[in-house]
């Protein structure tokens, strides 16, 4: 499929989308967002890449195997129920943590990087499906 | 004693390594693993032979019940002592058996992990721990028989094994299951003070039925022996291990082990009883048609571990004392002559049929002596440990004229058997081609261990008795008993029988000729037998799900989704009517004119998609099916909701976009009676589905879990995002669970879509 309206609209897009998706993935705990649609729109980012160019492009763009993102993705949300082990909590309670960065407070905890790996594992699926489907000749 | 099974386990999982590292010190180097086990089991004697057994447990799950408790008293010592000290032998009898076989590794891995499975089983005092165990030890030795997985007949040789053992298991967990619910406790060692209660419940018919079919599978009582013989398929040390003096006594442990809950009625003792003495003879006189050396040997050890249900069901005093005598015996003779067979099998070549062999004598000596050893001990001859345990088990048998002369036929198979084994190959003219050197020093140690043990024991036999027999009597009558085992009783009507009964043997051995003859034209009776019941029983069930995989799995999608559409919406209507139906319909917000009109919309959309001719109009149909629902979840405050939506319903397009390219023009090619079909399921499951949503309106939890979301969400999970709090934090255990199915699911439309044959992985 080659359009130069949706590859030049494609063009402009694609790195908002992708900012936006990390917006809605850390807005998500107070406001409406989170992990899942922000992986979402992330897969929508490479998917309209991967429409308007082609599947080896988008490839390229992602750099990692989206096969691999999945397993990241599966792997930090395992990994952040397991600090509540070692306070002694049952598995995945949320733990949360004040820092204090560049001068400003920030609130961390476990449930945030367990949206992380959500956020990893929905562009990982969406893109192991939509690369899959797109190769297909 | 679970720090000792574990590091049986830590030497199994090591084995490979092991083995990759020294190959000719494998057996010497995993030794130390049972031969710790066996030191420990030792220094136990004096205290559990005062009868002050050995408790250890570790909590499991506590909430459950379940804890790793282990319990050594006299039975448990018996069988443990047994178990550890020839798998010791073994371990090294493998040794010189599979010198420069790549496999040995594997082999001793998995006879290694058999041997704590076993461990387990006779040390464990929880129900489920022992069946845990028990279950273990039929894994093990599935992978045993089929060690040489090439040959389909060991292979099906193993299936069949497992099968039966594992169905078996199952009923035995189903029995423990009924008695921890009579007694309240999983505890072995406390059911005894509960088997009153146990015998006067309803229950108490069921559980021993259910444990016997247990018990009965494993230790290969009628009609379930048959997979005993077929198991000679395995490697002859797993053979000697596993069915000659370990695994198959498992289920004879079971039934010792709760003799004293669960036996002492008639019923039991019936069951026992009958069983075990059908088994015994019917063993007994199967071997008597047998030229294979370890076939022979495969039927003389159903017939022995019938003879020990049946003594065990007599339970009185003096049979109890005297299966645990005749367990011993037994345990010595039988392991030996198999690593004999073994050894002989090894040393010529592959000859394994008796009557292709002879005059072994010369070449192998040293083989001959500890062959004859074990031989006469099987056949009862004075002075070896059998002849002590079958004077035991006469004078047990005592006033029952029947099971004493089937003692004298089985008893006279058993020297026909040992006689073959241990006195046919070695004497006599050697056959033309037959080759021969003796054992290497490794496989010598077993067989001499054990047969010069079959006469030691004898010569000590009073020592013995005390330290072995006596505790395990003890252990399975729950009270204190006192063996005196002697090896001269003075003159009596038992030593004549006993004396008669190698008399007749001697001269069946002579005769042998008759019994093949015999043995050959009753083969075509094993179309009969429980071997084939079994093998219909297999083409039956793998012939129903042939069947039904051919009515359900179409292999078309359409079918599919219809069948899974149509079953899912017949299940919820009939739950929804059984519940009452739709109740009042009370309380419904009024509908606003934008919400209707998104609503009409929507319809006409889905109208629209179905009556669409071209597919881009279809999918753009659907997407504002899709749109309207995000516009009215926007409008019923679920913003959340609607975003996902929006997405989604993008997303839909584009890879619906993608698909396109691969589907062929389209047609209009379903018939009218399938349209309407659909039709019909679309509708009722949408119909369905609206008046559950209704219905759900009308549910009235006391206090709704919302609420107390909506207490702590940002006190406890300092989130203001209910839906997200709830994703993440309150469920997030959920939500785990699902990411993980969206990844399988990924991987298999991966696998689906690049894995086809011919073709190549891109990354």
């Amino acid at each position: 499929m080659t359009s130069t309206i949706l590859r030049t609209a494609t063009r402009y897009m694609f790195p908002p989308l992708l900012v936006f998706s990390v917006y809605v993935l850390f807005r998500g705990h107070h406001y409406p967002g989170g992990g899942f649609v922000g992986g979402l729109f992330a897969g929508s980012a490479f998917s309209l890449f991967a429409l308007s160019n082609n599947v080896a492009r988008a490839r390229a763009l992602l750099r990692a195997d989206p096969r691999d993102v999945t397993a990241a993705g599966l792997a930090t949300a395992l990994f952040s129920g397991l600090p509540a082990l070692f306070a002694g909590h049952p598995f995945m309670t949320g733990m949360w943590w004040d820092l204090h960065l560049f001068g400003t407070e920030v609130h961390v905890g476990t449930p945030t990087i367990f949206d992380i790996g959500v956020y990893l594992v929905v562009l990982g699926v969406l893109l192991t499906l939509v690369f899959g489907l797109g190769e297909e000749e | 004693m679970l720090p000792l099974i574990t590091i049986c386990l830590l030497a199994a999982l090591a084995a490979p390594w092991v083995y990759r590292l020294a190959p000719k010190y494998t057996g010497i180097l995993l030794m130390p693993a049972p031969v710790a086990m066996f030191a420990w089991l030792a220094l136990q004697v004096p205290a559990v032979v005062h009868g002050h057994p050995v408790d250890q447990s570790v909590p499991w799950v506590e909430g459950l019940g379940l804890e790793a408790a282990f319990r050594l008293d006299g039975l448990s010592m018996l069988f443990a002592l047994l178990i550890s000290g020839i798998g010791t032998l073994i371990v090294v009898y493998s040794q010189g058996y599979f010198n420069g076989h790549l496999q040995q590794g594997r082999f001793m891995m998995y006879i290694l992990a058999f041997m704590a499975s076993m461990l387990g089983v006779v040390l464990a005092d929880h129900l489920l721990i022992l069946f845990i165990f028990w279950e273990l030890t039929s894994f093990t030795s599935y992978l045993l028989i089929g060690f040489n997985h090439g040959n389909e007949e060991a292979r099906t040789a193993a299936l069949q094994s497992m099968m039966v053992t594992v169905l078996g298991g199952l009923f035995l967990l189903a029995g423990v299951v009924l008695v921890a619910e009579v007694t309240g406790t999983w505890r072995i060692s406390e059911l005894v003070a509960h088997s009153e209660q146990l015998r006067e419940h309803p229950y108490y018919l069921p559980i021993i039925i259910l444990v016997c079919i247990g018990a009965f599978t494993k230790s290969a009582q009628f009609p379930f022996h048959f997979w005993l013989p077929n198991a000679m398929q395995a490697p002859t040390p797993a053979s000697a291990y596993l069915h000659s003096s370990t695994m198959v006594k498992a289920g004879v442990y079971l039934l010792a082990r709760l003799h004293p809950a669960l036996g002492g009625t008639q019923e039991w003792s019936m069951i026992l009883t009958t069983v075990g003495a059908v088994t015994f003879l019917l063993g007994a006189i199967m071997a008597l048609g047998q030229h294979v050396m370890k076939r022979l040997l495969a039927y003389t050890t159903v017939s022995a571990l019938g003879a020990m249900v049946m003594l065990l069901g007599i339970g009185t005093e003096e049979t109890i004392k005297a299966m645990s005598a005749f367990v011993l015996a037994h345990a010595f003779y039988k392991a030996a002559l198999f690593l004999v067979a073994g050894g002989i099998t090894h040393e010529t070549g592959g000859e394994t049929s008796v009557d292709r062999l002879g005059g072994l004598r010369k070449a192998m000596p040293f083989t001959f002596v500890c062959a004859l050893l074990a031989g006469l001990s099987m056949g009862g001859f004075p002075p070896f440990f059998g002849f002590v345990a079958k004077e035991n088990w006469l004078h047990a048998l005592g006033d029952h004229p029947l099971l004493i002369a089937a003692t004298v036929i089985g008893g006279a198979a058993y020297v026909l058997v040992g006689l073959s084994v241990s006195w046919k190959p070695f004497n006599g003219n050697p056959p033309e081609g037959l080759h021969a050197h003796e054992m290497p020093w490794s496989m010598r140690i077993g067989p001499l261990v054990l047969g010069a043990g079959s006469l030691l024991l004898a010569v000590f036999c009073g020592t013995v008795g005390h330290l072995l027999v006596e505790p395990a009597a003890s252990g399975i009558t729950a009270e204190a008993v006192h063996v005196h085992l002697h090896l001269w009783a003075g003159f009596n009507p038992f030593l004549m029988i006993s004396l008669a009964t190698l008399v007749l043997g001697a001269v069946c051995y002579r005769g042998r000729g008759v019994f093949l003859k015999a043995g050959r034209s009753l083969s075509g009776l094993v179309r009969f037998g429980p071997d084939a019941g079994y093998r219909q029983l297999l083409d039956a069930v793998l012939g129903f799900a042939a069947w039904q995989t051919r009515l359900i799995q179409s292999g078309i999608l359409r079918h599919y989704i219809r069948l899974a559409v149509a079953t899912a919406t017949a299940l919820v209507a009939a739950a929804f009517i059984r519940g009452g139906g739709l109740k009042g319909l009370e309380d419904l917000s009024p509908l606003s004119i934008t919400s209707v009109l998104v609503g009409l919309l929507m319809i006409a959309a889905a109208v629209a998609t179905v009556h669409s001719r071209s597919r881009l109009r279809s999918i753009l149909c659907m997407g504002t099916v899709g749109f309207g629902m995000a516009l009215l979840f926007t409008f019923y405050g679920a913003p959340d909701l609607a975003m996902t939506q929006l997405v989604i319903e993008t997303l839909t397009v584009i890879l619906l976009a993608l698909a396109f390219y691969h589907l062929p023009p389209f047609s209009n090619s379903s018939a009218k009676r399938t349209r309407s079909i659909d039709l019909v399921v679309s509708i009722a499951a949408g119909a369905i589905i609206s008046l559950l949503v209704l219905a759900a309106l009308d549910v009235q939890n006391p206090t709704p879990i919302s609420d107390y979301y909506l207490e702590n969400s940002y006190d406890e999970a300092h989130g203001r995002n209910i839906v997200n709090v709830i994703l993440v934090d309150f469920r997030g255990f959920d939500t785990l669970g699902e990411i993980t199915v969206m990844t399988i699911a990924a991987l298999g439309a991966y696998a689906l879509l690049k894995l086809r044959p011919g073709k190549e992985d891109p990354s």
